[in-house]
């Protein structure tokens, strides 16, 4: 039996048509489910990359954020297949794609990236950053919250300066693989809707490069959040070493911007100079139903608004209250910017019919598996998983003793 | 390559005094495996590009055409169709589907499909207005590179040795991919079955000599099927001897459905 909810839907999807679109393609198939998918991976990668930077490329500032970022990109990595799960017609078979992969698929990549930036990235770097905190927890924690640390010491509790030092070297080196893999992680996300040739809103080799650069600006805008609101949760003024390190997320932050607005604009600049055949029904969608989520939210909001604050505030001498107030709006806006970027790409490029004579709709339900209320589940659970992370793994004291386990530190 | 490998083998055997040879029948293996490793494959792509169709060789190897100066738009196909295949009978799933386009005296473009054509077209309105009017029947391409294998992450979606594409039903995890892939609309996910969907030529019937059912009703002969390994079979010979067009063509597909007296408003 055809569930019948959906059979009303699609008759009322039917009267929202406008001009002719094959008839297939009542059914929009990608739902919130799959916005939400590269806005998650866009978050692990930004804020991967931004940790990266302290690592790496010794950007000493941003230390005392270092290992929040490192957790915000772990946290968000662990929910970041639900919503493709969710999605699937058969969740039971996922195994497939890992176990008869199909090469020719830029899909059938995604368990592999996948694996490969948790375990080998992403765990082992956390592992290796967190392994004298975690040695000395399994020693001074009351009785089961011990033996969890002990299990995770993996036998090893040695925690002597040489021992640390290796630990320092092995860790950079695993970020030095991470940062390659955290754009191949997102730039391959890009690539799954870059590579479709039927859907020319999705169809650009500038696809990946947009989603590296749009995951960058959103996941260091995410840790700039996380790191403002932890500090205001635990009562600690941000100023002196903590204001040094939100101003330069800041500086981070507008340059990432400004290089991802440009892509984007780019990227619209030449769809409408080529315009294709393709052309004139884009712009009935951009006028009509992308009106308001890409002109409005994820250009003028989400891009222009935050680039002339964070703008402003590098040019003009200003309070550090104003400083701050500006880095929480603008990285707020920026998150919602980006949220609807994803949106605008993965429903957007579903609107236009491939007939290029029509247009369907999308209608976002609250309730049923890939509602509202299960996108905002989805969206909520990555910042419960880091609350956990953050109280099991504190990743504060880097802050208070900036001289212990980060890098750049006297160790290495 | 083996031969002067095993050659350069029995000299290194024997010849421990005699350097030099050894030497130069050392370069002549490295040589040679270089010549195997990097040249033979460039070789086997430069054959590859000169290669003859698939229908040349595979028999039988399956085609479709559709003579759109023949189409009624009676719809018969798409209900034969629906009843052969268990299709949805509701309006938002179709392997196959007629197209109507009205095209203006000044231009405009109208196009419908009213339930793939199945319960008719309704009356045009202002005839006189009308400049040219056709119908379009329209299923899977056929694509020999087809763009729904491609991205099947699983592999569940092949082209069968016989040129036809199909989907696993107890493979697929329903993933969608293939759906966003196909640029001509053709797949659908199935309602109840929860995974991909699709036009199979009717592979049921084809592999036991029958027609497509959507042939088979066909009442004017619009919808010609065959097998294209075959120069004398009536889809070669239509395909052949008539100028005939691709849906989409500067996508790369190569479809193996191909359109007789195709409007250039047809897409």
């Amino acid at each position: 039996m055809i569930d019948s909810h959906l059979i009303n839907e699609f008759y009322e999807a039917l009267e929202r048509v406008s001009g002719y679109i094959y008839p297939n393609e009542i059914e929009l198939q990608w739902s919130v489910l799959i916005v939400l998918y590269p806005y998650i991976t866009g978050l692990v990668a930004g804020a991967f990359i931004l940790a990266s930077l302290v690592r790496v490329f010794k950007v000493d500032e941003m230390a005392p954020a270092y290992r929040l970022a490192l957790l915000t990109s772990l946290a968000f990595l662990l929910v970041a297949p639900m919503p493709l799960n969710a999605h699937l017609g058969h969740p039971e078979r996922a195994y497939e794609i890992l176990v008869t992969p199909n090469t020719n698929s830029a899909m059938a990549m995604f368990g592999f990236v996948y694996l490969w930036y948790l375990t080998i990235v992403l765990l082992l770097e956390v592992w290796f950053d967190y392994r004298k905190d975690i040695v000395i927890l399994s020693k001074t924690k009351p009785a089961p919250l011990r033996w969890f640390y002990k299990i995770l010491t993996l036998g090893v509790d040695d925690i002597s300066p040489r021992a640390l030092a290796l630990d320092d070297k092995i860790g950079r080196a695993i970020t030095v693989i991470g940062v390659p893999s955290a754009v191949l992680l997102h730039g391959y996300v890009g690539f799954i809707f870059g590579s479709i040739k039927a859907i020319p809103w999705w169809s650009t080799a500038l696809m990946p490069i947009i989603f590296l650069f749009s995951a960058m600006v959103s996941g260091i805008a995410a840790v700039m959040v996380i790191y403002m609101f932890s500090c205001w949760l635990r009562g600690e003024q941000i100023v002196g070493a903590r204001m040094k390190c939100v101003d330069t997320i800041a500086r981070y932050l507008l340059v990432s911007l400004i290089v991802s607005f440009s892509l984007e604009a780019l990227e619209m600049i030449q769809k409408a100079y080529e315009a294709e055949e393709h052309y004139d029904i884009t712009v009935v969608m951009l006028e009509g139903m992308l009106y308001l989520s890409m002109l409005v939210v994820q250009v003028f909001l989400g891009s222009i608004v935050p680039m002339i604050f964070l703008g402003f505030v590098r040019i003009a001498n200003v309070h550090e209250r104003v400083r701050k107030a500006v880095y929480a709006v603008s990285s707020l806006l920026i998150l919602l910017g980006v949220l609807a970027m994803r949106w605008n790409v993965v429903i957007g490029g579903q609107f236009v019919s491939k007939s290029f004579r029509g247009i369907t709709t999308y209608k976002l339900g609250i309730a049923g598996r890939e509602g509202l209320l299960s996108a905002a589940i989805i969206l909520i659970l990555p910042v419960l998983i880091l609350a956990v992370l953050v109280k099991l793994f504190p990743p504060w004291e880097s802050a208070d003793k900036p001289t212990e386990a980060t890098a750049g530190d006297p160790i290495s | 390559m083996n031969g002067k490998r095993g050659h350069s083998d029995t000299l290194t055997l024997s010849a421990g005094r005699d350097f030099s040879r050894r030497r130069f029948f050392g370069v002549l293996t490295r040589a040679a495996a270089v010549w195997g490793l990097l040249l033979n494959p460039l070789k086997a792509f430069a054959i590859r590009l000169h290669e003859s169709p698939p229908w040349r060789k595979k028999k039988p190897y399956w085609g479709f055409a559709v003579d759109i100066d023949k189409c009624i738009g009676c719809g018969r196909c798409a209900e034969a169709c629906k009843v052969e295949n268990d299709v949805p009978r509701e309006p938002f799933w179709f392997r196959t589907w007629v197209e109507r386009y009205v095209i203006r005296k000044d231009g405009e473009v109208e196009v419908d499909s009213p339930n793939a054509g199945i319960d008719g077209f309704p009356p045009t309105q202002s005839p006189e207005t009308v400049a040219r009017t056709f119908f379009v029947p329209k299923l899977c391409n056929l694509c020999e590179k087809s763009p729904c294998v491609q991205v099947c992450p699983v592999g569940a979606t092949f082209k069968t040795e016989d040129g036809v594409v199909l989907i696993d039903r107890d493979y697929c995890i329903g993933c969608r991919y293939c759906i966003q892939a196909c640029p001509y609309g053709t797949r659908y996910f199935h309602p109840t079955l929860h995974v991909a969907d699709k036009c199979n030529m009717c592979y049921h019937r084809i592999t036991k000599g029958l027609k497509p059912a959507c042939v088979e009703v066909c009442p004017t002969g619009a919808r010609i099927f065959g097998d294209l390994s075959d120069p004398n079979s009536e889809v070669s010979k239509f395909s052949s001897e008539n100028r005939v067009n691709v849906l989409k063509p500067h996508l790369g597909t190569q479809p193996k459905l191909v359109y007789k007296g195709m409007d250039k408003e047809v897409r």
